[in-house]
């Protein structure tokens, strides 16, 4: 990489993450975060004053507060997907519609730069935002129920990964798509393949291996919900499904198995090629 | 390549290695003592949007320090050359260059100023970090005074730390002439750089392409406005459906001056005088004399005191030129009628 290249991607990611801090979508995200945390903070003092978590045994208890967590951190992410994709989106095709592309890139710099620079931008904003706020909701449980995740360094850099793919594939669709549809679409996504791997884990529970299939496809297609699943299996206790059986697999927010290396590695191979796509298509654009 | 040659000449016997650097010191003295590049250079020029052909073998040249209009009708595909030589859209054919570099090499832009015809800056930033953005895009070191400056000669001294949230249209094209001056550059292509402004702000524009041609900076200027063009180019291309239509300097293309004289009292002796000027017309009691092509200034003021001193009693005396405008009209509806009859 060249002096001239590196300059513009530090320029450009620089830039995205001045256009984040400025535009309401840092102010919103905040607000959102501050909000689930209050609820749930109020939410886990409740849940150990009334129902008692003395009444409970340890095992019940840590199961409940892993469960509790990963529905939070379910909202976290949800939360991160949608403002990563709507900042993804409009920055592409939102400053192609607009002409603020025009001025820019009729400087000397390369496309590819351009690309990079939005997407290590994009990528420390989203990763930056989820892993604050996850920690921020870790130490949240901590502080109302005394549960600390087993591994919430991996399960935070998991939360960040799929960040990472959700806004990898809203710039793939800002090349081709108009601002708006690309967040929708991205978001959609999302939805769908989590929804694909609740169906799977349902799957896995009845035996049924046709409709198990649609959770590991879908996960294949688009890893956000597998990366999250081994998120979850980070932050859950690990004994939760040696006391209760593997019937809790179908439960949407815990995870029986951690992710494997091979799955990681899918994972990043498609970052890479989305990324790649979108290189292709945002330098064959006519501006 | 320079490398590659001494290498050569190395392995060689000794005094071929000194003959060869003397030829290359030779050669590079002959690339030295040539003119520089035209600023920009197209030839071929082709790009079609589905079916329709936007740009069909568009040819044109910018020297380095001159300034040319760019004419046509909308549609004519001038804003489509100019994105083309930008590498901001890909042309189907034809070959580019911008100050001596293909136009597809990005670094052939680092001396480039452009100005959108479709001007938006980031509404989040201010006007002087909308500059410093560009400064630092285009690999050049500019002053943050200098900087500045670039802003108060567009007329937004005032609003240096304001967001471009609150700016006006007007202001924000004024802003954009001033992020296409801001980086030195050696070209400057101006896009329709008034459809914003006030005529106080077509006035600047005008000012500044004139002080960019005294200093040596060629300028590309498409505009609809054909008093500007006209007033502030030395060569015009006319596109008309995507084709270069007519181009030539100003006087090529707009012909001969004549002078339209009101006049009673005319003796044959004043007649002749006329007559001996140029071709004349007459209509009741004016008579339109063409000028010598030649003229330099003088012919006016000789020919009325010509006829003043042969008894002619003279009403009104009008230099005039046919203007642009007509010109540019005749030759649109030439190829239009053309193209009717062709088809």
């Amino acid at each position: 990489m060249t002096v001239t290249t590196a300059r513009t991607v530090v320029t450009i990611a620089a830039l995205t993450l001045r256009e984040a801090a400025r535009r309401r979508v840092l102010r919103a995200l905040a607000v959102l975060t501050v909000v689930l945390l209050v609820l749930s903070g109020w939410g886990f003092s409740r849940l150990a004053a009334e129902s008692g978590f003395g009444t409970l045994t340890s095992g019940q208890a840590r199961l409940v507060a892993s469960q509790l967590l990963n529905l939070v951190m379910f909202g976290l992410s949800l939360i991160a997907a949608l403002g990563t994709a709507f900042l993804a989106g409009p920055t592409l095709s939102g400053e192609t519609e607009s002409g603020v592309a025009l001025a820019m890139l009729a400087r000397p710099i390369r496309r590819s730069a351009v690309l990079l620079g939005k997407w290590l931008g994009l990528v420390a904003f989203g990763g930056g935002f989820v892993v604050l706020a996850g920690l921020a909701q870790c130490l949240v449980v901590w502080g109302t129920v005394g549960y600390w995740p087993p591994q919430p360094a991996a399960a935070l850099a998991l939360l960040a990964a799929q960040t990472i793919v959700l806004l990898t594939l809203g710039l793939l669709f800002s090349t081709v798509i108009s601002p708006m549809a690309s967040g929708v679409v991205a978001v959609g996504l999302f939805g769908a393949t989590w929804i694909a791997g609740v169906v799977g884990g349902v799957g896995d529970v009845l035996g049924n291996d046709g409709v198990a299939r649609v959770g590991t496809v879908s996960r294949m297609l688009l890893p956000t919900d597998g990366l999250w699943r081994g998120a979850m299996h980070a932050f859950q206790d690990p004994s939760v499904f040696t006391s209760f059986g593997p019937e809790l697999a179908a439960f949407p927010f815990l995870s029986e198995a951690p992710l494997t290396a091979t799955y990681l590695a899918w994972a990043a191979v498609w970052v890479a090629m989305v990324w790649g796509l979108a290189a292709a298509s945002f330098l064959r654009k006519d501006l | 390549m320079a490398t590659d040659h001494t290498a050569l000449g190395n392995t060689a016997v000794g005094n071929t290695a000194a003959g060869n650097t003397a030829a290359l010191r030779e050669a590079a003295d002959l690339v030295a003592g040539l003119p520089p590049a035209s600023a920009v250079w197209c030839s071929g020029l082709r790009k079609r949007y589905g079916r329709r052909p936007a740009v069909d073998d568009v040819s044109l040249e910018v020297g380095r320090g001159e300034v040319v209009g760019l004419l046509g009708p909308n549609g004519a595909g001038k804003t489509t050359v100019i994105k083309m030589l930008l590498g901001l859209v890909r042309p189907d054919a034809g070959e580019a260059m911008l100050l001596g570099r293909r136009a597809a090499d990005p670094a052939a832009r680092a001396r480039v100023g452009y100005l959108p015809e479709l001007f938006r800056y980031q509404p989040w930033l201010s006007a002087a970090e909308v500059l410093a953005l560009h400064v630092r895009l285009a690999g050049v070191g500019v002053p943050a005074q200098e900087q500045r400056d670039c802003l108060s000669l567009v007329g937004l001294a005032e609003r240096v730390g304001d967001r471009l949230g609150g700016f006006s249209k007007g202001m924000q094209q004024r802003l954009g002439l001033a992020v296409a001056l801001v980086a030195q550059p050696e070209l400057v292509i101006l896009d329709e750089p008034t459809s914003a402004l006030d005529p106080l702000g077509r006035a600047d524009v005008r000012d500044i392409v004139l002080a960019l041609k005294s200093r040596g900076v060629a300028v590309l200027l498409n505009s609809h406005l054909i008093g500007e063009v006209e007033r502030v180019c030395d060569r015009v291309v006319i596109l008309d459906g995507g084709r270069v239509a007519a181009s030539g300097t100003l006087a090529e293309l707009l012909g001969q001056r004549v002078l339209r004289l009101h006049l009673t009292d005319l003796s044959p002796a004043a007649r002749a005088r006329l007559a001996a000027t140029g071709d004349v017309e007459q209509a009741g009691d004016w008579f339109t004399v063409a000028l010598p092509a030649d003229d330099d200034g003088t012919a006016v003021p000789d020919v009325v005191a010509d006829l003043v001193a042969l008894g002619a009693r003279v009403h009104a005396a009008e230099p005039a030129r046919i203007s642009l405008e007509d010109r540019l009209l005749g030759i649109l509806r030439a190829g239009h009628e053309g193209g009717a009859g062709g088809a």
